[in-house]
This record gives structure tokens, C-alpha cells and sequence, in this order.
């Protein structure tokens, strides 16, 4: 595909970026050159993201050099980066939804007429040309919002070449996507391919990665795992897994001493699908998932961004609405149409996104440990038994060993590490019987994290029935009695902890087992 | 508190205490400004006036700092106490004849009590369906009452046909001149308001779950809060304070006008944000609003006091609300480094 001929366009070399203490990108190169797919694939907190904000001038590296097109590239900013001809794409699009196709395409640089006021029909003309570079048959003046995610990410890679990028970044672009979408997103990387654009694929599936890239560059734990070739077919999946999870089982994961036996079924999920939501597009929708969980176990679920992981944790919990399937909790069938049902019937869950979803940033550590529990912690007035509250606080200071100054201290002044520990100590007051926990330990230090998944083993101890969501895999296989894997919304595997291993994981949680069941492009189909 | 705890803390730093205690800082200078421009300004007479002046916004400035508390909004509450007040006037006169009879003792009205609860139970209603039309609607409170603050005023006209309602009995007027010991009645209502309202923020668990929706509305959904039912009872709330301060004020006047409370809505919020409350919501303290409104009454009655125009007040007013959030931002900075 890409003669060998064609020069280096971006060299990265020796790039190191350190944050408050903690190296999250230590000593990486890779090169692309013009007319080439470089897949860039890693575990979670590989390194990729951070890579990905240092080629885009979100931030600078702490060390190394960068070279584009044969010169010094230090972005300042994700403008300068587009300016010296890299765009990135990222998942979250940054299309202005109420604007045109065409206003989007041409934002800050609409042609204009002698007047100097804007000639529309000059911009529809140029927009109609670009977009048909990607295949879009739209017409121009459309709204962005009227169109689905796959068109609108296509309109992002039609800004990205009417600026004459010679580098297009796509992060994670095919995880919204449907499979005929997706296909389509890749006849068009190949196409771009042929017009000498440059394209870093950074993604999770590695079939997708397997099919377009003509070479792949691996991240594991900051560092580079290694760069696999095209050696005349496309790379094979068990080389890239292999790079990927590569080394033995760290210590800082070692799995904790055996627990007592799980008892019975506490809670259980049978059949369970959620519609998508028009105004969460981008949200996984459940198809069909079965799930048990027993008291004193902790059963992990490992699944990829977008496997609908964090979306089965949300319909559990009453905070996404159930479209059809049954959840069980002790025999008797619920149905939480709200986190306050599920939390009053005794499920607890800390949630994926700590800062949006779980702290109150502005208040003391006090009020954020008791906000799921201010009827345990007040009288028959309504007052706060106040005592008793900072009492129960103490408590779980000391068993969890919660480092804070004191109840009054602003929550965000703790680490990550114990902003967690006190969102855990927030569900522990209310004594629940099933913890749901979406990736514990995200934005922890290292230290901490161990301190987390042995509070989740005592939690188990207990007799609470602990669900544990994580893409880390080191963590799940260390934590986890029992494993499910979730890939695009359904269960695609289940066994126990100890017979797990990275490599089995990752098969289930990466490729489709069976031959999909897409149907074929309808209207080629339907035609006679 | 207890001393331990105070030392247990041991990150006060000057800016953190200068946010918690600026804008009070500021009046005591103000007044202490005043006071050497003009010695009689601190005359009991005139302070208490002060006090007078301020009890009406600075009611309904305590319901808004539980609206402004969750990042909400009320723009409705200067047409709402007009409505309230003509309510009132209705009820206590058993009618909307606007005669002057100054003591009449045998009314045919319904008394001042009825009054009372007429204009807070309107006020709350009020109040209630605008908070419905927030949370069902999803309309944005800012829309929701910039569409009350049209319909209350246009509702106070059509009941008093444009004009006011004057002349209510001796024992209604006294909530409004009365005095208790040197004391002006409203400055008492405005006390014991905001002493109850600083022990519901500060001590009860509703108080902890409106900090908490204004602070992170999902986290508090996720955390088991009714958010919505919490954002509607903060409307009801303001509401409820709004009637409140409409009996006052006709009280005071003798007369519920329908022009009355134009404007009020910009004095309340000013009040409000003064004090340090965060318009994006979970910030805030009802002593901070009593400061602010403190604040906004000792600047007009000692710019009054001094000859300053009502114009020129207006400029100075608008000035310190924008360097008072300014402040308030700068402190912040330097607390987050």
C-alpha cells in the first residue's frame, strides 16, 4: 500500500511527559509518513491520550523531540497544530450543532464577497467539493445536529482536508459507530490514504486496526511496547495482543489471599435492553444482558469505552431508563425508575466520572460523605444529628484510611485516591448490599489503587455483593472472583478469576466471537 | 466548633478568611466612611431606618439565596410582590375599593392575618407552578420567570385596574410602621427570617440537599436526591418570601401599588451575589446575603445622607456588584493555587 518511498512526515523522538510527580509518557517514538495508516493502540492509561493532547498542542511534552515535515513542531496550541497541518479528531466531536455543514466546515475563514460580508454561494459550492472527498451526499446547508454521528464525523474529516491537513489524529473514531458505518470510515481512510494524507488510527478494536493499518505502534504503561509491520498481509491479532499485554502480572496488582466462597444470588439481571437516547447518541444501548451477582463476591466486568459497561452500572441503578428485562434483588423483582429507588432498596454506586458525576466540588468533605444518607444522619426534624454523622466519618477515616485534614476541608483538595475512598465511605454508611463500582481506581496513583482494591476485597468479606466495572485488566484479574466481558452492549464471556488471563480477556472484550449478524448494505440488496 | 477541630483545619489562610468575611469587612468600612463624612449617620434613628429600608428586598433576598443557592435564578419576585400586595389589599379590604378611610374599625374586610396568609400562600403558589414549569418543562428558570416577571405585573393591573389599593386598619399598618421598643416591626420579621432560614441551609438535611443540587445537580441524583422536588421547593420558597414581603411593604404604605417592586428583582440578586453567593450555585451563606443587603442599604441611605443623587447611587451600586463578584473571583484563584 504505502511504497516504502514516501518520507517521514512526523517523527516523535524519546518523548517523555511527567504530571505532578507521575510519568505518564516515558521516552516515546514512533514516525508516519505521508500516504500511511499508523494505528496507535495501547491498554487504558497507556499513554495514548496523552500522546494524542501533546501532537495536538493541548500540551507540551516535558522532554524529547517532535519533527513534522522536516521541521521543529512545538504547537502552542490545538490552532497552531491545525495551522502546521495536524487535526485531530476526537470522539467527542466539535462540530457546532445549530450551525451548517458548510459554516462548520468553514468556521473563522468563510469566503467573503467585495464587501467583505460572506458569499454563501461560494461556500456552499467549496463545501459541496469537499464533502463528496468523503463521500457525503448531503446538501451543505444543513444543520450539523440533523446529522448522525457517523456524517458528522465525516464533516470533521472534510474540515480537516478543505484546511489541507497532512496529518488527521482520529481518536477512537469508529466506537459510535454501526458496523456498515464503520466500513464505510475505513473505505474512506484508505481513500485518503491514496491522496498522500497521513492518518493516526487510534482505537480499541483491533480487528478495525488489523484490516486498514499498514503499521502499528504499541503503548504499554507509558512506554513503547513495541511497532508491528505489515509483513505483506495485515498484522495478526495474537501479535497485537501480545504487545499489548506483554508483561507478567505486575506485583502492584498482586491478587489478594483467597476470600470465603460466594453465597447466594443477590442480585440478577436477565434480558436487559436500553433504547438510545436522541440526546445521548453517543450512549451504548444494552442488547439483551443476563447477570448474576452473588453477596460476598466481586464480580468484574471487563469491557473496552463503548462495550456498555458504565451503561449497564446506570440501568441497575435506575439513572437510564429499562426498555424491556427484569432485575432481581433477593428474589424480588424491582424496578428503580430512579437512583433514589435503587439506592433506598440498598444499591450503592460510584460512579465512572468522579469529578462530574460523584464529588461536590465546592463543599467540605463532611457533606459529600453524607448527601446518600442525610436520613440516617438526621432526626424526625429534619435536623442534621450532626455528631453522629462526623462520628460515622471518623470511622471510615480510620478503616479506610482516608488522609484529610478535617469533615470541613473542601473535597478537592484530596487526592484522586482519597476522593474515592471518601465516595466509597459516602455508599458504606448506608450499609448496601450490592456496591457497583465504575473504574475505581481512574485517576488514582498507583499507591492508591492497591488501597482500593484491597478495601473492595473487605467489602466482599462483608458480605456485600460488589460489582466491579474496570478496562484496566490487571485490576480486574486482580480483583475479580468472577470475570464477564462486555463488547457492544452484550455479555460475550464469563469465568472464574483465577482462570482468567489478559490475553482470554482481551479476546472477548476486543473481537466478535460469532460472524456478525449485520445485514448486508440494503440497497445494493434490494436492487434487482 | 470545637477548638481542636479549628486547629485540626490548620489551612486557613488569609484569602479564605477575607472571602468568608470581605463583604462584612467592607460595610463596617463603609459605615465607618460614612460616619466621618457625616457623624449623624450613625444615629440609632438612622441605622434603624436603614433596617427599615432594607427589610423588604432583604426578604425576599433570603428565599432568593436558596434559588441562586441550587444555580437557579428569580426574576419574577418585583411582579410577584406587586400581585401579593394586591391580594393582601383585596383580602383585607373584602374588596378592590380604593377609599382612604384611615380607621375604620368595623371592616368589612377579612383582617390583617388573612391577609398575611393570602399573600404568602400566593406567593408559594406562584412560586410552585413556576418551579413546575423549571423541572417538568425544562424550560430555564432564567425564561420561566423573565415570562413571570410580564404575567404577575399584568395579573396586579388587571385585578386593581392600573391603580393602587390604599388604606388598610391600624393593626395591619403595624407591621409596616409599627415599632418594638426602638425597633421598626419589619426589621424584626427580616431578623427572625433570616435566623430561621440560616438554621434550615445550615442545619437541617434539606439544607444540606439544596447545597448539594446546586453544587453538582447529577452527583445528587446519583447520590438519592429528588433533585427536582428540591428545585421546585426553592421557588416555593422565594415565592413564600416575596408575599411575605409584600404584606410588609403595603403595610407600610397604606396602599398596595400596582407599580410596586419594579426593579426589586436587580436589588435582591445584587443582595445576594454581594454576599458571596455563586450564581452557578452550591456557594453561599444566608449571613452573607443579610451582609449584602446590609451592604446595598448603608450605600444608598449614606450616599442619600450625603447628598449624592439617586442617579449617581444607581452608577455606584452597579460598580460594587461588579467589583464585589470580581473580588470574590480573585480570592478564589488564590485559594485554588
Amino acid at each position: 500500500m504505502a511504497e516504502a518511498a514516501s518520507p517521514v512526515l512526523l517523527a516523535v523522538e524519546g518523548v517523555t511527559k511527567h504530571f505532578a510527580g507521575v510519568t505518564a509518557l516515558s521516552d516515546v517514538s514512533l514516525d508516519i509518513r505521508a500516504g500511511e495508516i499508523l494505528g496507535l493502540l495501547g491498554e487504558n492509561g497507556a499513554g495514548k491520550s496523552t500522546l494524542l493532547k501533546i501532537l495536538s498542542g493541548v500540551m507540551p511534552p516535558s522532554s524529547g523531540r517532535i519533527s513534522f515535515d522536516g521541521a521543529d513542531y512545538a504547537p502552542s496550541s490545538p490552532q497552531d497544530a491545525k495551522r502546521a497541518g495536524i487535526v485531530t479528531i476526537y470522539q467527542e466531536l466539535s462540530l457546532i450543532p445549530t450551525l451548517t455543514v458548510a459554516e462548520n466546515i468553514f468556521i473563522g475563514r468563510a469566503p467573503v464577497g467585495p464587501l467583505g460580508l460572506i458569499s454563501w454561494k461560494r461556500m456552499e459550492a467549496a463545501s459541496r467539493d469537499i464533502i463528496a472527498r468523503v463521500g457525503l451526499s448531503i446538501d451543505p446547508m444543513t444543520p450539523v445536529s440533523a446529522l448522525s454521528v457517523a456524517e458528522q464525523q465525516l464533516v470533521e474529516i472534510a474540515r480537516a482536508l478543505s484546511l489541507k491537513s497532512r496529518l488527521i489524529i482520529m481518536d477512537e473514531p469508529t466506537s459510535a459507530l454501526t458496523e456498515t458505518e464503520v466500513q464505510r470510515l475505513l473505505s474512506i481512510m484508505d481513500r485518503l490514504r491514496q491522496d498522500k494524507v497521513a492518518i493516526m488510527f487510534v482505537t480499541h478494536r483491533l480487528e478495525e486496526a488489523s484490516a486498514i493499518c499498514d503499521r502499528m505502534t504499541v503503548l504499554r504503561d507509558g512506554r513503547l511496547a513495541g511497532h508491528l509491520d505489515r509483513e505483506g498481509g495485515p498484522i495478526q491479532l495474537p501479535r497485537i495482543i501480545e504487545k499489548m499485554v506483554g508483561r507478567a502480572a505486575s506485583e502492584l496488582y498482586a491478587r489478594p489471599a483467597q476470600r470465603a466462597v460466594a453465597g447466594d444470588v443477590v442480585l440478577s439481571v436477565r434480558g436487559l435492553r436500553t433504547v438510545r437516547d436522541p440526546e445521548a447518541p453517543h450512549a451504548i444501548v444494552l442488547d439483551g444482558v443476563d447477570i448474576d451477582l452473588k453477596a460476598g463476591e466481586i464480580l468484574g466486568v471487563a469491557g473496552l469505552v463503548g462495550s456498555g459497561r458504565t451503561e449497564l452500572a446506570r440501568a441497575i441503578f435506575g439513572a437510564d431508563r429499562i426498555a424491556a428485562g427484569t432485575v432481581t434483588l433477593n428474589g424480588k423483582q424491582i424496578a428503580p425508575a430512579s437512583p433514589a429507588d435503587a439506592i433506598a432498596l440498598g444499591i450503592g454506586l460510584v460512579p465512572e466520572d468522579r469529578k462530574h458525576q460523584a464529588i461536590f466540588a465546592a463543599l467540605g468533605i463532611l457533606p459529600n460523605f453524607s448527601v446518600a444518607s442525610l436520613g440516617r444522619f438526621s432526626n424526625g426534624f429534619g435536623f442534621m444529628a450532626e455528631r453522629r454523622e462526623r462520628d460515622a466519618l471518623s470511622g471510615f477515616r480510620k478503616m479506610l484510611s482516608i488522609r484529610m485534614a478535617s469533615a470541613e476541608q473542601a473535597i478537592e483538595g484530596l487526592s484522586g485516591g482519597n476522593q474515592q475512598k471518601v465516595i466509597l465511605a459516602r455508599w458504606l454508611a448506608r450499609d448496601p448490599k450490592v456496591l457497583i463500582v465504575d473504574e475505581p481506581t481512574r485517576g488514582v496513583d498507583v499507591g492508591a489503587k492497591a488501597e482500593v482494591h484491597q478495601i473492595l476485597v473487605q467489602l466482599a468479606a462483608r458480605g456485600i455483593a460488589v460489582m466491579m466495572i474496570s478496562s484496566e485488566l490487571p485490576e480486574v484479574l486482580a480483583v475479580s472472583d468472577r470475570i464477564v466481558t462486555m463488547r457492544r452492549g452484550r455479555i460475550t464471556g464469563e469465568m472464574p478469576g483465577v482462570e482468567a488471563n489478559e490475553e482470554r480477556l482481551m479476546e472477548l472484550m476486543a473481537l466478535d466471537r460469532k460472524p456478525r449478524d449485520e445485514r448486508m448494505p440494503q440497497d445494493e440488496g434490494r436492487a434487482r | 466548633m470545637s477548638v481542636s477541630e479549628q486547629n485540626e483545619r490548620g489551612g486557613i489562610n488569609f484569602a479564605r478568611l477575607l472571602m468568608s468575611f470581605g463583604p462584612l469587612l467592607f460595610l463596617v468600612a463603609l459605615i465607618v466612611v460614612f460616619t466621618v463624612l457625616k457623624p449623624s449617620f450613625i444615629d440609632p434613628i438612622n441605622l434603624f431606618n436603614i433596617t427599615r429600608q432594607i427589610s423588604i428586598t432583604g426578604l425576599i433576598a433570603l428565599g432568593m439565596t436558596f434559588v441562586i443557592l441550587t444555580a437557579g435564578i428569580d426574576l419574577s419576585v418585583g411582579s410577584l410582590l406587586a400581585f401579593c400586595g394586591m391580594v393582601a389589599a383585596v383580602v383585607a379590604k373584602g374588596g378592590t375599593a380604593n377609599t382612604l378611610s384611615l380607621s375604620t374599625t368595623g371592616t368589612q374586610g377579612y383582617g390583617w392575618f388573612a391577609a398575611l396568609l393570602a399573600a404568602v400562600l400566593v406567593g408559594a403558589a406562584a412560586g410552585g407552578v413556576q418551579g413546575l414549569a423549571i423541572t417538568r418543562l425544562k424550560v430555564p428558570p432564567f425564561v420561566v420567570t423573565l415570562g413571570g416577571l410580564t404575567v404577575f405585573r399584568g395579573l396586579t393591573l388587571t385585578i386593581s385596574n392600573g391603580g393602587p389599593i390604599s388604606g388598610f386598619d391600624a393593626s395591619m399598618r403595624w407591621f409596616g410602621t409599627g415599632l418594638i421598643g426602638p425597633v421598626p416591626v419589619p426589621a424584626i420579621i427580616f431578623a427572625i427570617a433570616a435566623i430561621l432560614c440560616h438554621i434550615v441551609l445550615r442545619y437541617t438535611r434539606y439544607g444540606r440537599a439544596v447545597y448539594a443540587v446546586g453544587g453538582n445537580a447529577e452527583a445528587a441524583r446519583l447520590s438519592g436526591l429528588r433533585v427536582d422536588r428540591i428545585l421546585v421547593s426553592v421557588y416555593v420558597i422565594v415565592g413564600f418570601f416575596a408575599g411575605l414581603a409584600a404584606f410588609v411593604l403595603s403595610a407600610r404604605l397604606n396602599s398596595s401599588e400596582a407599580v410596586a417592586g419594579i426593579g426589586y428583582e436587580l436589588t435582591v440578586i445584587s443582595a445576594v451575589v454581594i454576599g458571596g453567593t455563586s450564581l452557578f450555585g452550591g456557594i453561599g451563606s444566608v449571613g452573607g446575603t443579610v451582609v449584602g443587603a446590609a451592604l446595598i442599604g448603608v450605600l444608598q441611605n449614606g450616599l442619600q445622607f450625603n447628598n449624592v443623587s439617586s442617579y449617581t447611587q444607581s452608577i455606584v451600586i452597579g460598580l460594587i456588584l461588579i467589583l464585589a463578584v470580581a473580588f470574590d473571583r480573585l480570592l478564589k484563584s488564590r485559594v485554588r493555587r
